[in-house]
């Protein structure tokens, strides 16, 4: 992508800052069972790694993928399954999520990156929609009902899951090593190379980076990253059903991207957590809440396209800049 | 009998791929003629088709005004709302990466198709055909019903008079120039940016125009566009978008390859376009006719 404005904006002053809040905020994360409700809060959590793993494409290998329902949703299904009807273990569960997440991810990605830009996008929507009606139609999932009453069972025979605050920091401990797998991919060799496919890829190529591999791997993790947190959601709210595979879900978790702040650590996690705190708030009212996130994506195109966190680094770069 | 298939099913079934085939041909060429000229991809698309069905039913349900009025009337007014959107949102993005437009025209589709929930509900309202086309014809080996047969008539004239539009005249030849070199046009004198908005709203009039020919085919709702306008990405990426005949062509053939799906493998029927699309992107990366990889 050769705009500027999808580029991260990170400065020294906006590192330090990440780490400010990084410390400030996985100190807030251990203590909110105590003040918040446990479902709400993990719901936040599962969306919030959801997005990351999204942004590790988009915001990192300037990607867009409008598919990432179908990996999200995927691995719900096969977690919901594995724990329901076969008895698993949870973490077995969640393995066999991921997986599933890997192999969804390689044949879409293996399709998707033999066209750039714009085709991509519509290319990754129509595989994700053909793996919607793949799971409207296959018995294991049970079309429109979904899987319901999935067991939560005992983490590694040990900690009981059903009891909240027990699931509330296993899946706090997930989304933390979630999160820091996606810091370490960025900020490895690896990671830089992404990046330089998504500031040009056509120098890369001339570098003699085999740019499609490049573009398939991180199209992989950032799938089972994403097949991460459905299947956390699955066993969180201990059902998969069809919305967590539509268009409608791949939209919501770029909206939470694009909210937040493409291409920043932080920013999908706040968007993230407007967006949920949002969904819930609408919940209850007679408002329709695609009127509500379609007219975010708007005004966010139209008026800040960095995003909330991508604006206040820009503020900050700005305001270090005058001082020197 | 033909493979084990009763002739009537397997003419039935291909009469609904040709009528499917008719929408996905009339809005993919619209996609096609938006993207060429704006570098858009206009998400709104199938929202804008629901517009025009809409349209189409109010225009019936609170001014009396019938098919015939509110074939001209629908799109007129779809593209009006087209115009105005270029003018306020999407001219101010065509500097930017394109994805900003596809995500803005999201947005603009999740508003429509909110606002018409909200006022309508997910259940349909019907929309009958005028007592013209009502009925239908004994063609010996099937019936055919006259409104649907309109319907394939009418979406050939439309998509050939779109073709010979940008292919044979003068709006056309500018059209097709400020496509190759947007600043060089501007230079010899024509209005680049009247030709854009032009462009968008002749886009979203075609989505109209085929919305409320679905009209009475399909039942009008709120959601009547969005599911379709994933398939005809699909035809898109098939087709690829260089070409205004190729995007027609596509159309066609896949509706009619998943009325043959719904006769041999029902099944398949909701998938098969998003098959052949992995096919094609399998064997020919650039699509059918595209050019650009």
């Amino acid at each position: 992508m050769a705009d500027v404005t999808m580029t991260g904006t990170q400065s020294t002053v906006g590192t330090r800052l990440e780490w400010l809040l990084i410390a400030v905020g996985i100190v807030a994360l251990v203590a909110a069972p105590f003040f918040f409700y446990p479902i709400f809060l993990m719901k936040l959590l599962c969306f919030a790694l959801f997005a990351c793993a999204f942004n590790l494409l988009l915001g990192y290998t300037g990607l867009l993928s409008f598919g990432h329902a179908a990996f999200f949703g995927g691995a719900a299904y096969f977690t919901a399954h594995a724990v329901k009807v076969w008895g698993w273990t949870p973490e077995a569960g969640v393995l066999l999520g991921v997986a599933g997440a890997a192999v969804l991810g390689l044949v879409m990605g293996f399709l998707a990156i033999r066209r750039q830009g714009i085709y991509f996008a519509m290319i990754t929507l129509a595989l994700a929609q053909m793996f919607f009606f793949f799971c409207l139609q296959a018995p294991f999932t049970h079309g429109e009902d979904g899987i319901q009453g999935v067991p939560r069972g005992d983490l590694f025979g040990l900690v009981d899951l059903r009891m909240p605050t027990n699931m509330y920091y296993f899946v706090l401990v997930v989304f933390l090593i979630g999160v820091f797998a996606i810091w370490r991919i960025v900020n490895s060799p690896f990671g830089m190379i992404l990046k330089s496919i998504r500031e040009n890829e056509n120098r890369a190529i001339s570098l003699g980076y085999s740019v499609q591999r490049y573009k398939l791997a991180a199209f992989v993790m950032s799938a089972v990253l994403a097949g991460l947190a459905g299947s956390v959601k699955a066993l969180v709210f201990q059902f998969a059903t069809l919305t967590d595979v539509g268009w409608q879900m791949s939209g919501e978790v770029i909206l939470m991207t694009l909210l937040g702040g493409i291409g920043t650590m932080v920013g999908p996690i706040v968007g993230a957590a407007l967006v949920v705190t949002l969904q819930n708030y609408l919940a209850t009212s007679e408002f329709p809440v695609t009127v509500v996130t379609g007219a975010i994506f708007m005004i966010c195109v139209l008026l800040f396209r960095r995003g909330i966190v991508g604006e206040v680094y820009a503020r900050l770069a700005n305001w270090n800049g005058d001082r020197h | 009998m033909i493979f084990g298939i009763p002739i009537q099913a397997l003419f039935g079934q291909l009469l609904v791929g040709l009528i499917n085939g008719s929408f996905y041909a009339m809005l993919s060429l619209g996609l096609a003629i938006i993207f060429g000229m704006l570098r858009i991809i206009n998400f709104a698309h199938g929202a804008q088709y629901m517009l025009g069905a809409f349209a189409g039913y109010m225009l019936l349900a609170y001014a009396g005004i019938g098919y015939w009025p509110a074939l001209i009337l629908a799109p007129i007014l779809v593209g009006l709302t087209g115009i105005v959107i270029e003018r306020l949102a999407l001219s101010r993005l065509y500097n930017l990466d394109h994805l900003y437009g596809l995500l803005f025209t999201f947005g603009l589709a999740l508003v429509l198709e909110g606002v018409f929930r909200y006022y309508y509900g997910v259940s349909g309202q019907a929309y009958s055909p005028p007592p013209l086309l009502a009925g239908g014809t004994n063609l010996g080996f099937m019936f055919l019903p006259n409104y649907r047969a309109w319907v394939v008539v009418a979406s050939l004239i439309i998509c050939l008079g779109t073709w010979l539009l940008i292919e044979k005249t003068k709006l056309g030849a500018y059209l097709r120039a400020a496509t190759e070199n947007p600043s060089l046009v501007q230079a010899f004198g024509v209005n680049v940016p009247l030709l854009l908005t032009l462009t968008y709203g002749i886009g979203c009039g075609l989505a109209g125009l085929a919305g409320i020919m679905a009209a009475p085919v399909y039942q009008v709702s709120p959601l009547m566009g969005s599911n379709l306008i994933i398939v005809v990405f699909a035809v898109v990426v098939v087709g690829g978008m260089g070409s205004i005949l190729g995007a027609i062509i596509t159309g066609y053939v896949l509706g009619l390859a998943e009325g043959l799906t719904k006769v041999f493998y029902p099944e398949a029927s909701s998938i098969v376009i998003f098959v052949i699309m992995a096919i094609v992107l399998l064997l020919r990366p650039a699509g059918l006719f595209g050019k650009d990889a």
